[in-house]
């Protein structure tokens, strides 16, 4: 089951220059909530910050606090125990180039130890039908490397990997940018049903996308927040003259 | 969103008459791509003239004796470099085992976790390392091993050769973890990987092919080096099986009977020196086809 999460006073760096300013919101357990806003907003950041991968890049850092279901994600929680349940899918599909397909989705486990090869295989099956691959891989799932996929076979790959760690929040990073609009309907899709198992957080730069799939939604712009409540709401009626220039087109 | 912005978005680039393309161009065109040919075939006649001519002048020499036997004494006919093939082999064996493992640790430390002045040092080290003469690498063996052990060895060859594979592997795995996409590592921490075990399992796995073919640089490298085994490996005109003893090398047998004045010896010199090219050619042909078959079909 997904969990809720709470962001308190976020503020992100890149060395010396600050891309997130005092970033406050609540994220509802079991829904998906999308980010919208100009390129360069920090939407990505921000969602960088929720699994603690902003601060793999040299010299960033976090301030504030965050809070994934218990896990207080800047305060005594290890990055990767926390990472193991916050999933992260990635704007470019990024599947292990040299690892068969099967290798690819079993990836998250095998490396934190787990061997059982039964589970292992029921796992991968799973998480392939979640991501709606399982048909067209299952006769290649040893032979073929993740890389040989389709550009859309292999962000479904890189979901499927994402899930096979039963994680309870999923990050989604601008998901569907490179693919094409049937590859971004199938995930569209998926992110309907995933919904009910997990909690999403989606950056898109598609307003329909976050229309679409999404229950909350919020805009961002020059590293603030500036407006989130029901996704309905931010289209039709927002409260703040800049979110309504955005989503009706008038600059971005 | 063009429409939005009131004026319309439709870029105006002047429009430019390009020239037709000339004759010098594409005589010039012609021109560049002969020497690239040419200067491929200089780079190989060298290679297979050298490879023919030991060919030439070894295979009279190459039996079945000169492959089981050890060496006669001057005068005597017939004799073979045995012990030498398999010397050659133990030193290599152990160089590989001290240096490669050494040396792709030292590269993934660069790579990984080298992104600073200490990382700048160990490069700008392992660079000049690189730089040293062999035989320089031969005297710091001697005084490593050799005069501790007292005794020439397998060992202290193996020790000089592995010093001398640490900075080509070091610095060839460092360029080849630093392709691997960033993007690669970031989808092994979003699944709760450490950061030790992304660097082994998915750092260095997808690098894999690359950072053999420094190691094989590295190994075709030594194998036929002579001068740092003169005084560590020593070697032998009998059978040794003790890593602790005076071991022979074909690089030194070979030396040791091309200044010899008998023309037997500059025979059994030849064709050691064809052997010793074909356990190269062949050790780095195996592992290449070894690597080739554990990959997958379509994987880059």
């Amino acid at each position: 089951m997904g969990v809720g999460i709470k962001v308190e006073h976020l503020n992100a760096f890149y060395g010396k220059t600050q891309a997130l300013f005092d970033v406050n919101i609540t994220v509802q357990a079991n829904h998906a909530t999308a980010l919208i806003g100009p390129s360069g907003c920090g939407k990505s950041t921000f969602i960088r910050c929720l699994n603690r991968m902003h601060e793999t890049i040299p010299e960033a850092r976090v301030e504030g606090a965050v809070h994934i279901g218990d896990l207080s994600v800047y305060n005594g929680t290890s990055a990767t125990q926390l990472r193991r349940r916050v999933g992260m899918v990635f704007q470019k599909p990024n599947p292990f180039p040299t690892m068969s397909i099967y290798d690819n989705v079993a990836a998250g486990l095998k490396l934190n130890g787990f061997r059982k090869r039964k589970q292992l295989d029921e796992v991968v099956e799973q998480s392939l039908n979640a991501s709606a691959l399982w048909d067209e891989v299952k006769d290649n799932l040893h032979k073929k490397s993740g890389a040989s996929l389709s550009g859309g076979q292999q962000q479904r790959l890189c979901i499927a990997r994402a899930l096979a760690v039963q994680p309870e929040v999923l990050l989604m990073d601008e998901p569907c940018s490179a693919l094409d609009p049937i590859s971004t309907g199938k995930i569209e899709e998926l992110i309907f049903q995933l919904k009910e198992q997990y909690t999403i957080v989606i950056v898109t730069h598609n307003m329909q996308q976050a229309a679409r799939v999404a229950e909350f939604t919020g805009f961002f712009l020059l590293g603030k927040m500036i407006e989130f409540d029901k996704t309905e709401k931010i289209f039709t009626k927002p409260s703040d003259k800049r979110t309504e220039d955005y989503v009706t087109g008038r600059f971005g | 969103m063009s429409e939005m912005n009131g004026k319309s978005a439709a870029a105006v680039i002047p429009e430019v008459a390009l020239p037709p393309i000339s004759l010098r161009r594409r005589v010039l065109d012609h021109a560049m791509t002969g020497v690239a040919v040419l200067t491929v075939l200089i780079v190989l006649v060298p290679l297979f003239a050298i490879f023919a001519y030991l060919v030439y002048k070894g295979i009279g020499s190459l039996n079945l004796a000169f492959l089981t036997q050890t060496p006669k004494p001057v005068g005597e006919p017939g004799g073979g470099m045995a012990n030498a093939i398999v010397g050659s082999m133990v030193i290599l064996g152990i160089a590989s085992l001290l240096g490669v493992p050494l040396g792709i640790g030292a590269g993934i430390f660069l790579s990984e976790y080298g992104r600073n002045r200490y990382g700048d040092t160990v490069r700008f080290v392992s660079d000049v390392l690189n730089g040293v003469p062999s035989i320089v690498i031969g005297i710091v063996a001697y005084g490593l091993v050799v005069m501790r052990q007292k005794h020439f060895s397998a060992l202290a060859g193996g020790v000089a050769l592995a010093i001398m594979m640490v900075p080509t592997i070091a610095r060839t795995t460092e360029q080849m973890l630093l392709l691997v996409p960033q993007a690669t590592r970031e989808a092994a921490y979003g699944l709760g990987v450490s950061r030790w075990r992304t660097t082994l399992s998915i750092t260095l796995r997808t690098a894999t092919s690359g950072v053999i073919t420094g190691v094989m640089l590295a190994f075709a490298r030594v194998a036929g080096e002579t001068a740092p085994l003169l005084f560590t490996a020593f070697g032998n005109q009998f059978w040794n099986w003790k890593s602790d003893q005076p071991t022979a090398a074909l690089s030194l047998q070979i030396f040791t009977y091309a200044i010899s004045p008998f023309d037997e010896w500059h025979r059994q010199a030849w064709a050691g020196a064809l052997v010793l090219i074909v356990l190269i050619v062949g050790a780095v042909a195996a592992v290449r086809i070894a690597v080739r078959h554990g990959t997958l079909s379509g994987a880059s």
